[in-house]
């Protein structure tokens, strides 16, 4: 029964695949891409990896396509045409593709119970993890805090990337409201203008 | 979409139930699939489809764009707070046994740490997520 649904999974991921590739309008891709990740998510659940199927069908599914959505709006809807052949970004992916296949062979069998990765740590923490920590979800007690220093690691990563997105986007915002009124004479060179549109919504609570 | 009645209604009446929904998963993350992260994308979500339904402006009213700023750097001081504590009791960084009141049952100290370390990964991922969505729907209006 396993089998009959991971065909019909990777076929119907497969076709998303493909259709991502030929559909023009970034609406339809941003759907697709959507759809892909929902199937991605059935496809770890099936491999009984529930917690990554749950981050991605919320993560990959939810807010990624919200975000995509915010920035089609800002870019236009439909996707113009490479003025370049696809010939060499081919042989790169062909190649590259290629190479991972045959990295593949060298690996141990899929779900095996003597491969190296279900014996370096996780027996003990299999084994111990209800004494030790005390809750069921091994995956939470792995997570939180056997490997808690991780974590906070990710989650700082997190951080630096809201930090990230905030510089980019509201710095290219104060310099275009700086350019336009001069029409772009002295957008370079000119003093810091007071950020009269963006600093109205943004920084009224925490200075 | 503000004109369409099914879809005003239908958000209004889901968002309340995403955001429990949210709660129950991060609480009930020692038990069942999930966890912080997943709590924190969950519950951005309510507030994304509240924004996508009825306008950027309205959700901001009940939740400004500092406040998610703030609760972004919120939740990294959260989850680093705790390994503080932890060392001022005695014990090692993230060393969850020290918040034990009972010495001889650490592992309630470890129920508490990882609620509390969660806390801080739901507080980040809720305000970071809800931030940069503020960013790239506000982005080309004059006043996000």
């Amino acid at each position: 029964m396993s089998i009959v649904v991971d065909i019909v999974l990777f076929t119907l991921l497969g076709a998303t695949g493909f259709a991502l590739l030929k559909v023009r309008n970034l609406f339809a891709v941003v759907m697709l891409a959507g759809i892909y990740s929902l199937l991605s998510a059935g496809l770890f659940t099936v491999m009984d990896a529930v917690d990554v199927a749950f981050t991605e069908a919320a993560v990959g599914a939810g807010i990624s396509t919200v975000l995509f959505l915010g920035a089609l709006a800002l870019a236009g809807h439909h996707e113009h045409r490479p003025g370049h052949t696809p010939l060499l970004p081919l042989v790169v992916v062909v190649v590259t593709g290629g190479a991972l296949v045959y990295g593949t062979m060298d690996m141990p069998g899929f779900g095996h119970p003597e491969n190296p990765v279900h014996h370096h740590v996780a027996d003990h923490y299999l084994e111990e993890s209800y004494d030790e920590i005390g809750i069921p979800n091994v995956v939470t007690s792995v997570l939180a805090s056997y490997r808690g220093y991780d974590t906070m690691g990710e989650t700082t990563v997190v951080f630096a990337a809201a930090v990230g997105v905030m510089l980019l986007l509201s710095g290219a915002r104060r310099a275009r409201s700086r350019a336009s009124p001069a029409e772009g004479g002295e957008s370079a060179g000119g003093p810091e203008r007071p950020r009269n549109d963006s600093a109205a919504g943004a920084g009224k609570g925490d200075e | 979409m503000r004109e369409e009645i099914i879809v005003r209604v239908g958000a209004k009446f889901l968002a309340p139930f995403i955001i429990m929904f949210a709660l129950y998963v991060h609480f009930h993350g020692d038990y069942s699939p999930g966890g912080g992260f997943q709590a924190g994308v969950i519950l951005a979500a309510a507030f994304a489809l509240l924004a996508l339904v009825y306008g950027l402006e309205a959700v901001q009213r009940v939740l400004p764009l500092w406040f998610t700023r703030m609760c972004a750097a919120l939740g990294v001081l959260i989850f680093a707070g705790v390994g503080v504590v932890t060392m001022l009791l005695g014990h090692n960084y993230l060393g969850y046994n020290a918040l034990a009141a009972d010495p001889t049952h650490p592992e309630h100290g470890q129920h508490y740490g990882i609620l509390l370390v969660e806390l801080g990964v739901l507080v980040t991922v809720f305000g970071v997520m809800v931030t940069v969505f503020y960013h790239f729907a506000g982005r080309g209006r004059r006043d996000p």
